[in-house]
């Protein structure tokens, strides 16, 4: 790609096989960095060892980090997947998306309230469907997490049709609903001493409130909870204040309880659970223990195979590989990169295809040491001449990953960002890490042996 | 030579195994686990004690109302369970019954539950499809594009269009492997499984790209007498690479689906029948199809 062109010369420069100093210096920055991320990584072990030498010394001499963790994916954390669909019919199409909104930050509020930390919830639009997707990673009990998503009211105000209305079915949707509502309070009627429920509007609601009452004067305007009428005032006069009143037939503990529902969050939509997930974080655990020794399994299976294959060039290799998985990890951590069982798998596939640029290296030294060519030119021509086909392999499956990560329900997306990274990461590694450690030993007396490096 | 020489049994080879696959997904179709069929499924445990009977489990839960259940024991203690998609007034009258079957000092417990409706997992399915189709289209592209510089003999637009169908041929025999091993063996398509066969397509272009990589380099450098020659030695040059390299996936791969739990067993099993293919078209199929184009064309002028 005509892009990379300045990123590759600008590399070839450093690396040219000037001056072995440079190579020095090059090599202490990688190990430096390696130090580095590799402490990220573990952070943990580190700050424990950190504070018991800086103890030791009596100086604070090492830094610590502050203990983050690997994201984790539901599947491996344990918890609680659902998924909503709300109903739109009644909302015009360009309000849609900002009720959606309005939705998903009610039900984050009242997760929040139940305590689950970075609760995870995002719209979903599919073809007209718009779907919640609630994410509660620590959450397993699934009945809990339900009842109290379930609990939330959805309150819209409708007028009446034109020509009056005789049943429920008759008022119309306004935009004011849930959404605007700021507070409600609990008071009694000053004359009745009935209890009623005070709501208060925040600016766009009290505005919305307006218009709707001025326009309906001496019409009935619905207070709707859940889709069913509690409350068909007339209106008298316009109100401006941004307050109404819902002054049902009920007692004052049902008007108790209403105001704590609402003042916890009033949908804007209804919503229906239609699909939920529960994983045990037992469960979870189990899998995460296993694919972590798989992992590790795996990478210990390729470095053998590569050292057999390739000999001393194999162990160059497993060195760059293993800095490979150091940066990979520190990368997943950072942005956080969410990790799930398949993205477990998926960075074990992207090992195998570091070592495939490794590979097509290696093979392409062979045949140039075998033209007649010196160890030091084969080395040289190997790496560049294997590089167009690393390039437009590594594209293709850069595109793969794209395309995954469009496709992207919350599982595949990890798996493709875990690959793209992985293959980003990997030219990168096969590149410039293998090459200049290949140099570095290559201009010692190493070098005399032919056959040490190559079969 | 060998391969380019003998290429037609390569096709008959792999023609009798799409015919293969075709009709076995014809007579089993796949067997779509509940992301994409709809449906719940309920894991259960019952700690300190044998599992209650078939009987027992069904008769439970049809007093919760809920029929057609398939219960599934794991091992001593733990039981899976499959039915109907349900609400969750039901699903807790379901939990309910079961813990009652819980003899004394028996501990109930409900590991994962999941009910997905059927509406999702159509719409999965049809994602699935255009996530597939575009990132065939987005290859298709890709290479038409990277060897625009190897018009002749060959277009580049025939490289592009030989690789994808190599990735057809992996796809089309890795799903009819799936069919067969969902009738017999009970292994489902999920959406891991999707996320695996677009890997394996990545991966099998990536192996193509690599030798296509080296014909066009050779066609640069004028290797070989004719068209044939030169797409016989790239194969050659690249045969050793493409072994080397499927051997260590194969080998990461391996050990996932034998150490990784049961979780990652259909992800990893979809990757390694998917790769095995995948290395196979990419030497024997997609190069050698375009030494027979290029013969065609020759008959042709």
């Amino acid at each position: 790609m005509e892009f990379l062109r300045p990123l590759v010369s600008f590399l070839a420069k450093i690396f040219t096989p000037k001056g072995a100093q440079r190579r020095y210096v090059l090599l202490v920055v990688l190990l430096v960095l390696v130090v580095f991320l590799g402490t990220y990584n573990w952070a943990k072990p580190w700050n424990v060892f950190a504070t018991k030498f800086n103890n030791a010394i009596k100086v604070d001499l090492l830094g610590k980090y502050s203990p983050k963790d690997f994201s984790l994916g539901l599947d491996l954390y344990g918890g609680t997947h659902l998924v909503y669909q709300a109903d739109v019919t009644n909302i015009a199409d360009k309000e849609r998306d900002s009720a959606l909104s309005g939705v998903r930050d009610v039900i984050e509020r009242r997760v929040n309230l139940f305590g689950v930390s970075e609760p995870n919830v995002q719209i979903d639009k599919v073809g007209g469907d718009y779907r919640l997707i609630v994410d509660l990673a620590g959450v397993t009990d699934i009945n809990q997490a339900v009842q109290l998503i379930g609990e939330t009211p959805y309150l819209d105000f409708r007028i009446e049709k034109p020509g009056g209305a005789t049943t429920t079915a008759d008022f119309l949707a306004t935009k004011l609903n849930g959404k605007n509502l700021k507070k409600a309070t609990l008071s009694f009627d000053q004359t009745t001493y009935k209890p009623q429920v005070d709501l208060q509007f925040d600016s766009e609601g009290a505005k919305l409130f307006a218009e709707i009452t001025k326009a309906n004067l001496g019409k009935r305007v619905g207070i709707f909870l859940d889709g069913a009428p509690i409350s068909i005032p007339v209106v008298q006069s316009e109100i401006t204040g941004g307050n109404a009143q819902i002054t049902g037939s009920f007692t004052s503990d049902e008007a108790k309880l209403l105001v704590k529902r609402l003042n916890a969050g009033a949908l804007p939509v209804a919503i229906k659970l239609i699909s939920q997930q529960n994983i045990a974080a037992q469960l979870g655990g189990v899998s995460l223990a296993k694919s972590l020794k798989a992992g590790l399994y795996g990478f210990l299976a390729v470095i053998i195979f590569m050292i057999l294959l390739y000999r001393f060039s194999g162990i160059l290799a497993s060195l760059a590989l293993f800095v490979y998985a150091v940066i990979v990890l520190a990368i997943f951590k950072f942005i956080p990169v969410t990790l799930t069982l398949s993205g477990i798998a998926g960075f074990v596939m992207t090992i195998g295809i570091a070592v495939d640029a490794n590979v097509l290296v290696f093979e392409r030294m062979r045949e140039e040491s075998k033209n007649g060519k010196s160890l030091m030119a084969s080395l040289e021509d190997g790496f560049s001449r294997a590089w167009p086909s690393i390039r437009d392999s590594n594209i293709s499956t850069l595109i793969t990953s794209g395309i995954l990560f469009w496709f992207g329900s919350s599982i595949i997306r990890g798996f493709a960002l875990t690959l793209a990274v992985g293959i980003v990461v990997s030219m990168f590694s096969a590149m410039v890490i293998t090459r200049l450690l290949m140099r570095v030993f290559i201009n010692t007396r190493l070098s005399k042996c032919i056959s040490f490096w190559i079969r | 030579m060998l391969i380019i020489k003998y290429r037609k049994i390569f096709f008959i080879l792999s023609a009798l195994l799409i015919v293969g696959s075709l009709v076995s997904l014809f007579l089993w179709k796949l067997n779509f686990g509940i992301d994409f069929s709809g449906g719940a499924l309920l894991e259960a445990n019952f700690a300190g004690g044998s599992l209650p009977s078939n009987d027992q489990i069904k008769n439970a839960l049809s007093g919760a109302g809920v029929k057609d259940v398939v219960v599934q024991p794991t091992s001593e203690n733990g039981v899976i369970l499959r039915f109907e998609t349900v609400d969750d007034k039901t699903h807790q009258k379901i939990v309910v019954a079961l813990s009652a079957l819980a003899q004394k000092d028996q501990k109930f417990e409900e590991k994962s539950f999941e009910s997905i409706g059927p509406a999702i997992g159509q719409e999965l399915k049809k994602r699935a499809i255009y996530a597939i189709l575009a990132t065939l289209v987005g290859i298709l592209f890709f290479i038409s594009f990277a060897f625009r510089k190897v018009s002749k003999p060959v277009s580049s637009f025939e490289y592009a269009m030989a690789a994808i169908l190599a990735l057809f041929h992996d796809m089309i025999i890795t799903l009819g492997i799936f069919s067969f091993l969902g009738k017999f063996a009970g292994f489902t398509v999920d959406l891991p499984f999707v996320a695996a066969i677009l890997t394996v397509l990545g991966y099998s272009v990536n192996d193509t790209i690599v030798v296509f990589d080296r014909v066009r380099e050779n066609l640069i450098k004028r290797m070989g007498n004719n068209f044939e020659e030169t797409v016989s030695i790239s194969i050659n040059q690249t045969f050793v690479r493409s072994l080397a390299t499927s051997a260590t996936v194969f080998i990461a791969l391996l050990i996932i689906y034998f150490f990784g739990g049961e979780s990652t067993k259909n992800f990893s099993l979809a990757l390694i029948v998917g790769i095995f293919f995948g290395t196979y078209s990419s030497i024997f199929i997609a190069s050698t199809l375009l030494v027979s184009w290029y013969k065609n064309k020759l008959k042709k002028s």
